[in-house]
């Protein structure tokens, strides 16, 4: 009897943690450190994205508990929070490469202008081929830009802001991973390059990934994502139209 | 630390206010963002500026750390994978290869005019 009753006290206990917040935020920083540990030990390779590393972790203990995600974010959003802050922190490296900026203000403009646009027509051509319909396209166009401003612009559209959240995660993704050595394989060194393209293509994850490289890269990176924000806002709609 | 803490939070605040006051854009952290630079561009004219020294720690400590704070919604992303797997192959050809183009076009663009204004590197 005593036997049974502890059984199920055991299971009350986990019923109960897997319920506060304090279980999931645990895990989601454990997962973190885990993986920077990970990425660390095969010398940061850029397929060893940290991000990814951690979030295979996360979402494995998810499956493994059969947790549905709404309990996971509970705990978790306390560091979901924190991702507007820290695009408002970009300011601090911003002001104090304030000088290396202004020096670079034509080259971004262009940069700008004609990576805002290549990412977005030919994601959308290349959909079209496919023969993806138009409201997927929809929330396709802004997958460049940060989740928040992209939900925005999809659901502005005609898309499914979800949908767009989701696509914006897997552009980061893959823009973090293929960076460094795409950079390499073009030879270039120029780390406000670099950087200026990882965050206009692949917003927050790329930023990310470019601080990890280099402080300069990081800063740029910050710009184009800020930029590309305000850049894919504008244009997001008239190529659409334009498109289809 | 939680004095510049405070400050990010306020400029955020502010930039929030803005975004949804006027329609906007441009997301409430972005201006946010550019709110916090004026701040501090501004303070550097005033005949004595403040010790802004007070953001590093906060503003460090949350850049140093970017990549844990994509994890949340990372983990949800694995769980709607479902709708990526609806369009297939179409989608994922058209994710990949157009993260590459944008990447590239971005980066040899940015390399051009800086070669054409004969600007130099910098590491």
């Amino acid at each position: 009897m005593s036997g049974a009753s502890d059984a199920l006290g055991d299971f009350g206990l986990w019923v109960y943690l897997s319920r506060t917040p304090l279980l999931w935020l645990t895990v989601t920083l454990m997962a973190y450190v885990v993986a920077d540990r990970i990425s660390a030990a095969i010398g940061r390779h850029p397929l060893a994205n940290t991000v990814l590393i951690a979030v295979a972790l996360a979402a494995g203990m998810l499956a493994a508990t059969g947790t549905p995600y709404r309990t996971y974010f509970e705990g978790a959003q306390f560091v979901h929070f924190l991702i507007g802050p820290a695009t408002v922190a970009l300011a601090l490296p911003l002001y104090r490469n304030r000088h290396t900026v202004w020096r670079a203000i034509l080259p971004m403009g262009a940069a700008l202008l004609v990576g805002a646009l290549a990412a977005m027509i030919s994601a959308l051509l290349i959909a079209r081929a496919f023969g993806i319909p138009a409201p997927v396209l929809a929330a396709l166009a802004p997958k460049s830009v940060t989740a928040g401003v992209a939900m925005g612009i999809a659901e502005g559209m005609g898309g499914d802001p979800a949908l767009a959240a989701v696509l914006v995660l897997i552009t980061g993704a893959i823009g973090a991973v293929t960076v460094t050595p795409l950079m390499n394989a073009l030879g270039l060194r120029d780390m406000r390059a670099r950087g200026f393209a990882a965050g206009l293509a692949a917003h927050g994850l790329g930023t990310a990934r470019a601080f990890h490289v280099n402080h300069v890269a990081g800063t740029f990176a910050g710009i184009a994502l800020a930029l590309n924000a305000l850049v894919t806002a504008i244009l997001a709609p008239i190529v659409l139209r334009a498109l289809l | 630390m939680i004095q510049g803490a405070a400050l990010i939070l306020l400029c955020q605040l502010a930039g929030e206010a803005v975004a949804h006051g006027t329609g906007l854009p441009l997301p409430g952290p972005v201006l946010g963002m550019i709110l916090l630079l004026l701040l501090l561009l501004l303070n550097d004219t005033l005949p004595r500026p403040a010790d802004t020294g007070f953001l590093a720690p906060a503003a460090d400590g949350l850049l140093t750390n970017l990549s844990l704070l994509f994890i949340p919604a990372g983990v949800g992303v694995v769980g709607r994978l479902d709708v990526i797997q609806a369009y297939g192959l179409g989608l994922a050809v058209a994710l990949v290869a157009s993260t590459i183009i944008g990447l590239v076009a971005t980066a040899l663009t940015f390399a051009a005019v800086a070669r054409l204004l004969r600007q130099e590197a910098e590491a």
